[in-house]
């Protein structure tokens, strides 16, 4: 046995312990730290696997920004836990989940078993047609080219699920500020820290975006960080989350996927496939689409964790 | 040389190993909040230290090298920045959550 399937082994143990521990924590804060630490070792076994790009994805949006909505919904529901936990379903309800869950995992253990050796893969078609595109990296080739209409979708999805948390604003507060007014003292730590942070953050997050073109990266990750930047920004009090009545926001949030549809259906007139890049021009039209939806990326993750309206706006 | 390098690279790494798994121990051992962050980001600051000056000579390369000495040097300011909030909390006598 060498060292890399001894480490793969131990890897996988301790990824199905957390797991298991996540299901089993009585408290939800417990919970939500296991799914954090699970996340994040999951993000190292796609390391293992070679996988970069998927593994700084799960890092930047399964452990991080889900952590962060998580805790934050934790601690929502902190005041009702022990009412909650205390109507606890019957055993007879409890095992059909525990049977159900089961079977589920069953079946996709007996699907993933009984693959064909090889497994069928059209990493080799992907690989063998990149030059077409121009970019490098082919994880960006398949997201932006290939299968350009997944990760449309993907950026329409985002902006739905920020609406959707909008929408729990009550009426009076409508078009308001996200969140609670954060107030921190402005000569402490968190505001030292929202200060020396942001440079270089926006740096390393904008690098991340520009270099995916040709090594693992991409706009979502970098699209994270700069989120990461900008929340950490409001919560030590620097500046107020913007009103979500302001145009120039709204104008933001659907720039990216607008520009994406717009692209997608020239290229039924100039490449005659929607969603196909005229010849020559691929690279250029991937990099025009990522660079729009970074601002829409960025804006909806953040405002996520931000959370619904709470106050009215200011004029 | 190469020899030495790699002598060089194992005992650093051993180092910073020894200093994660003491920072562990101390994080479970250690009877409050205070000297738990204190176990802790020792061990991150010189356990990730030693393991970046490990690896620092198969870098392969300035660049990169200086990227190992800045992604230590992003996590000493982390970790400082984080254990001040999360002691400050514990000595208000709150639960973080």
């Amino acid at each position: 046995m060498t060292v890399a399937s001894a480490l793969a082994i131990v890897l996988s143990l301790v990824l199905l312990a957390i797991a298991a521990w996540t299901i089993a924590a009585r408290q939800t804060f417990a919970a939500v730290v296991g799914f954090v630490a699970y996340g994040l070792l999951l993000s190292i076994a796609w390391v293992a696997l070679s996988a970069i790009d998927v593994a700084l994805t799960e890092a930047a949006i399964g452990g991080g920004l889900t952590g962060v909505l998580l805790i934050g919904a934790a601690a929502r529901l902190r005041a009702d836990e022990a009412a909650v936990s205390a109507e606890r379903p019957g055993a007879a309800l409890r095992w059909l989940a525990a049977l159900i869950s089961a079977a589920v995992a069953g079946a996709i253990a007996i699907a993933v078993l009984s693959l064909p050796d090889p497994a069928p893969t059209l990493a080799q078609a992907a690989a063998e047609h990149l030059s077409v595109t121009g970019v490098g990296n082919a994880v960006t080739a398949v997201l932006l080219a290939y299968r350009a209409l997944d990760t449309l979708l993907e950026s329409i999805v985002v902006v739905f699920a920020l609406i959707g948390v909008w929408s729990l604003a009550p009426d009076r507060v409508w078009g308001g500020h996200p969140g609670p007014l954060h107030h921190a003292d402005p000569n402490g730590v968190l505001a030292y820290l929202a200060r020396l942070l942001p440079p270089i953050g926006i740096i390393v997050g904008l690098y991340i975006f520009w270099i995916g073109a040709e090594l693992p990266g991409g706009k979502f990750q970098g699209a994270t960080i700069l989120a990461a930047m900008w929340l950490l920004v409001m919560m030590a009090g620097l500046a107020d989350a913007p009103a979500i009545s302001r145009t120039w926001l709204r104008i933001l949030l659907v720039a990216g996927p607008l520009l994406f549809i717009a692209i997608g259906f020239a290229g039924a007139l100039t490449a005659g496939a929607v969603l196909a890049y005229p010849e020559g021009y691929a690279k250029l039209l991937i990099k025009v689409i990522e660079a729009a939806l970074m601002p829409t990326l960025t804006l909806t993750l953040a405002l996520l964790v931000a959370g619904a309206p709470e106050r009215t706006a200011r004029p | 040389m190469s020899f030495l390098l790699d002598v060089f690279t194992v005992a650093a790494v051993s180092a910073g190993a020894f200093f994660f798994l003491a920072g562990s121990v101390g994080l479970l051992r250690f009877p409050d909040a205070l000297s738990r962050l204190h176990a802790l980001t020792k061990a991150d600051n010189l356990g990730l230290g030693l393991v970046m000056l490990g690896v620092l000579p198969r870098a392969g390369g300035l660049l990169a090298a200086l990227k190992l000495v800045f992604v230590w040097l992003l996590v000493l300011f982390a970790s400082a920045m984080v254990s001040q909030l999360v002691a400050r909390v514990a000595r208000r006598g709150g639960s973080p959550l």
